[in-house]
């Protein structure tokens, strides 16, 4: 059984998986392969970099599109 | 999108950094009742380049209405913008996760310092158009209609100034003239007044003073006909940028007769 981690998206807690990446995150959620930015940190994670990236315990997360807007 | 919404004056661009717009006037995507009035409203405007705001995805329902993939199959020219940004780290944190959904670094930088009147806080406008421009980002900031302030964004790199006419939605018109017109006589890059304006009138007056383009939401969304009027704010911009380049006559106290003064039925010959 792998570790739990606490992690927070868009302001909301999460628990995912030790291990688990952004591209994997952004699955769990139905949001792979979608216009999306993700932003760990308040570091940017470049699309490229999904997959390599693995999520840490407490990390915070901006997973953002965009919206109409003036 | 019809062809004929983008070959109007074509002769006449607008041009910001390595942009080049058919249209001066741009317009939000923000208000409208639904995507179909928002397509009507944008195609009617004719606006080349619309604003898009970046917003957190609701994990519940990350499909949204469409809107953005229909701008970016019409052609639009998306400008992510920062609204809702009241410091300059969360305004440059906005615009790199903008440049990161794909869009080329041209960002409508914002950052808010009140939360009723939507004025800008302009120190920390300033702190964050200094970041991004190191950043390579195209910047284009809302700013007050404060003269010295936009020669510092100048300064700094900014691609554009686009200072305030009245607060944001409130469709007040063009409050300060004077100070647009000596704006636009101090600074190089292009002058869009951004924010304020109410009616097409308001839109051809900030032409007329030599902006060089109007960026306008709540006007157009707001309006009982959202897709008329964009359709008079696209005639109000074209008629005020002719006028200017035109050269309106100089304003005098008596009246100067139009027809010949001779030969009036009546009069002595």
């Amino acid at each position: 059984m792998l570790r739990a981690m606490q992690i927070e998206v868009n302001g909301r807690p999460h628990q995912v998986d030790a291990g688990t990446t952004v591209a994997a995150l952004l699955e769990l959620l139905g949001v792979q392969g979608g216009p999306v930015a993700v932003e760990r940190n308040q570091e940017i994670v470049p699309r490229a970099e999904h997959g390599s990236t693995a999520l840490h315990d407490g990390d915070r997360l901006e997973v953002v599109q965009f919206v109409g807007g003036g | 999108m019809s062809t004929s919404t983008h070959t109007n004056a074509n002769s006449d661009p607008l041009r910001i950094g390595s942009l080049e717009l058919a249209s001066r006037l741009v317009v939000g995507t923000g208000k409208y009742r639904d995507l179909a009035q928002t397509k009507a409203a944008l195609e009617a405007s004719g606006a080349s380049m619309v604003t898009v705001a970046v917003r957190r995805l609701e994990l519940g329902s990350p499909e949204g209405d469409g809107l953005i993939r229909y701008l970016k199959d019409a052609g639009y020219t998306l400008l992510p913008n920062t609204a809702g940004c009241y410091t300059a780290q969360d305004a440059v944190r906005t615009c790199r996760l903008a440049r990161e959904l794909g869009m080329s670094g041209v960002v409508k930088l914002e950052v808010l310092g009140d939360k009723d009147t939507l004025f800008p806080d302009v120190v920390q406008t300033l702190e964050a158009a200094a970041i991004l421009v190191k950043e390579g980002f195209t910047v284009l900031p809302y700013t007050t209609d404060d003269p010295i302030t936009a020669r510092k964004l100048e300064d700094i790199g900014c691609a554009a100034v686009m200072p305030l006419a009245a607060p944001i939605g409130s469709g007040l018109g063009i409050r300060n003239p004077y100070n647009l017109e000596i704006m636009r006589n101090q600074i190089k890059v292009p002058l869009i007044v951004d924010a304020g304006v109410g009616t097409a009138s308001d839109a051809a007056i900030a032409m007329e003073l030599g902006c060089d383009g109007v960026l306008m939401n709540t006007a157009i969304a707001g309006a009982q006909d959202p897709v008329r009027m964009a359709h008079a704010m696209r005639l109000a911009v074209q008629a005020g940028r002719e006028a200017f380049l035109a050269g309106r006559i100089p304003r005098k106290l008596y009246a100067s007769a139009s027809s010949p003064l001779a030969g009036v039925i009546g009069s002595k010959a």
